[in-house]
């Protein structure tokens, strides 16, 4: 990942035939994923007729139309329209509109590569600890697997490479961080990227009532219980919240 | 009135399929649906049925099947061996099945998926709008021997079976491919030679994608390593780590890192998909235009099979048992039409 930077002018660009890419950068970075978030924000209240689905990443939002109601050029012409223009664009994220708080327990059994992080970071232990609770975590994409949230941007210091070989298996509910990144499995996984801590909280269970939790933007704190803790929360977390608790902001 | 489906034996990759579950994207879950989408609508032309029908999707092996209510079925797909009552069974076609008969359906004879489609509709409970089977994302299981699944009533048991002559598309062929966001990443010779290399169907294939096998150097993208991940979908031609191409099909992730060539069009995949091993595959490139021309007259493809699906008609010259039918009802003197 490139530092923060003004990402270039953003690119419209088509996805399959159903989809309108518009790219803001080919690398991540807070200011690309701020103006996503950005045009997310106004494409939900400035709608675009045919268009059924709005998804940011961490540098580009993909429109999927319905070729049904509306064609390719239609939705470029109006996505274009709703753009912050380069020169005025915030590099800072949108406020968010929720927040979830979120017990997660580090180190240990549960963050088996806490300490390799910290050497790989130059932070200690505990500096690791402390700063993943007080960054306000914002969830930038969601994907790879369904629910999986990327979280982000953690401070420069967290700028590790992912791990030349894959760790075969971490289990559901690890938290794994590369890259200024965290990834919140929800579902046991093989990955690249370090577990540090791990959590009760799943985004995603498909027979829960509301089978999805996160959306792109929501902001996300940790908080750090003891190994005892976190136990007792997994004796009885059939719900898959974990002792999560969302706060809803005006 | 309902019934049930009794699948006695089931091949390694039975599952039940429909056309997916659209505007999941942003919570990371692909469509999924039919690896073979137009097989699925032959299907229901066949059928006739208003809409597409819940179709149990056989990668190379079928099963042996049973129901407890007649209804008429389409073979669709890569043609497999058939057999009903010691019957062999035509491919593209319907057929009736009653209570007491056994459909037994076996290996594939040419293409890789093949789908059995009951016009009494499957009865299952569906997840977002669909009853796909997305195993590999723990939605839905695969089919295995012994199951058992509910089914509404054929509508309209007593209907004509139908045939429809379908255009080959199990041995291979052209894909049209539109741009992407990344063609651009890929140098215009590398593109070039791209389009110009004969691939051969690779044996890592199934139902997340299938890769192209070819000889020669691999495709290098620019600034390959340091890419975001971002949007992938079904038919992009994605460069892994060693160059070689990686079509998306229907069960693929929603977002990747690795570059990719272009999208081979939804219309081509279903040939991408039943390409035997060792098939030859090519990538031609298409403008946006024709693809986007291809999306609009797509709304157009049920209807046109609906129309094309004719009835059978039986040659007696085919018909083994023959003399079981009562072909004359009664002889009469012949001047019935005389007399008062």
């Amino acid at each position: 990942m490139e530092p923060a930077k003004t990402p270039t002018d953003a690119e419209v660009l088509p996805l399959g035939q159903t989809g309108v890419l518009v790219r803001f950068a080919r690398h991540a970075s807070p200011a690309a994923t701020a103006r996503c978030l950005q045009l997310r924000n106004a494409l939900a209240t400035q709608t675009i007729h045919g268009v059924v689905e709005v998804i940011p990443s961490l540098t580009s939002v993909l429109l999927q139309f319905d070729p049904t109601q509306t064609n390719r050029a239609a939705v470029a012409k109006a996505v274009k329209a709703r753009f912050t223009p380069q020169d005025t664009a915030e590099d800072a994220l949108p406020a968010p509109s929720r927040r979830w708080h979120i017990p997660v327990t580090f180190g240990g059994e549960f963050g088996p590569q806490l300490a390799d992080f910290a050497t790989l970071s130059g932070l200690s232990e505990d500096a690791v600890v402390t700063q993943a609770q007080e960054t306000e975590l914002r969830v930038l994409a969601i994907g790879f697997a369904p629910g999986q949230p990327y979280l982000g941007y953690l401070p420069p210091a967290w700028q590790v490479p992912r791990q030349r070989d894959l760790t075969p298996q971490v289990p559901a509910g690890a938290i794994v961080t590369a890259v200024r990144q965290m990834v919140l499995f929800c579902n046991a996984s093989t990955t690249g990227w370090r577990q540090i801590a791990q959590t009760g909280f799943r985004p995603f269970l498909r027979d829960r009532a509301e089978a999805f939790l996160l959306q792109q933007g929501d902001a996300l704190c940790l908080h750090h219980v003891s190994h005892d803790t976190y136990r007792d929360l997994m004796r009885d977390n059939a719900d898959g919240m974990g002792g999560a608790r969302l706060e809803v902001l005006t | 009135m309902s019934g049930a489906l009794h699948i006695h034996r089931a091949g390694p990759a039975l599952s039940v399929q429909d056309l997916g579950r659209p505007g999941l994207m942003s919570q990371g879950i692909a469509t999924g649906g039919a690896a073979d989408r137009l097989a699925l609508k032959e299907a229901a032309a066949l059928l006739q049925a208003p809409c597409i029908l819940p179709a149990i999707e056989m990668a190379g092996l079928g099963g042996s099947f049973t129901v407890t209510t007649p209804t008429r079925f389409a073979l669709t797909g890569a043609v497999m061996q058939a057999i009903l009552d010691g019957e062999p069974l035509g491919w593209n076609e319907s057929h009736l099945l009653s209570p007491g008969q056994r459909l037994e359906v076996g290996g594939v004879l040419k293409g890789v998926y093949g789908y059995l489609t009951f016009a009494a509709p499957l009865d299952l409970p569906r997840w977002m709008g669909s009853v796909a089977t997305q195993a590999g994302l723990g939605i839905g299981q695969m089919l295995t021997s012994g199951d058992s699944l509910p089914m509404q009533a054929d509508p309209d048991a007593a209907a004509p079976t139908r045939r429809l002559a379908v255009p080959d598309r199990l041995s291979g062929g052209a894909l049209r491919m539109m741009a992407g966001p990344q063609t651009a990443l890929f140098a215009p010779e590398t593109l070039e030679r791209a389009l110009a290399t004969p691939f051969r169907r690779d044996a890592a294939a199934n139902r997340q994608g299938v890769r192209l096998h070819h000889d020669g150097a691999p495709f290098p993208a620019d600034d390959a390593t340091a890419l975001a991940s971002d949007f992938i979908c079904p038919g992009d031609v994605q460069m892994t780590g060693d160059g070689v191409p990686y079509v998306l099909m229907a069960d693929c992730q929603t977002m990747g890192g690795y570059p990719r060539l272009g999208t081979v069009v939804a219309q081509d995949l279903p040939m991408l998909a039943q390409a035997p091993l060792g098939a030859e595959l090519r990538l031609e490139t298409i403008t946006l235009e024709q693809a986007d021309a291809l999306t609009a007259a797509e709304a157009q493809t049920l209807p046109q099979l609906r129309a094309a699906a004719e009835v059978k008609l039986r040659d007696p010259y085919q018909i083994r048992d023959l003399l079981r039918y009562q072909l004359i009802s009664g002889v009469t003197a012949g001047d019935d039409l005389d007399r008062d």
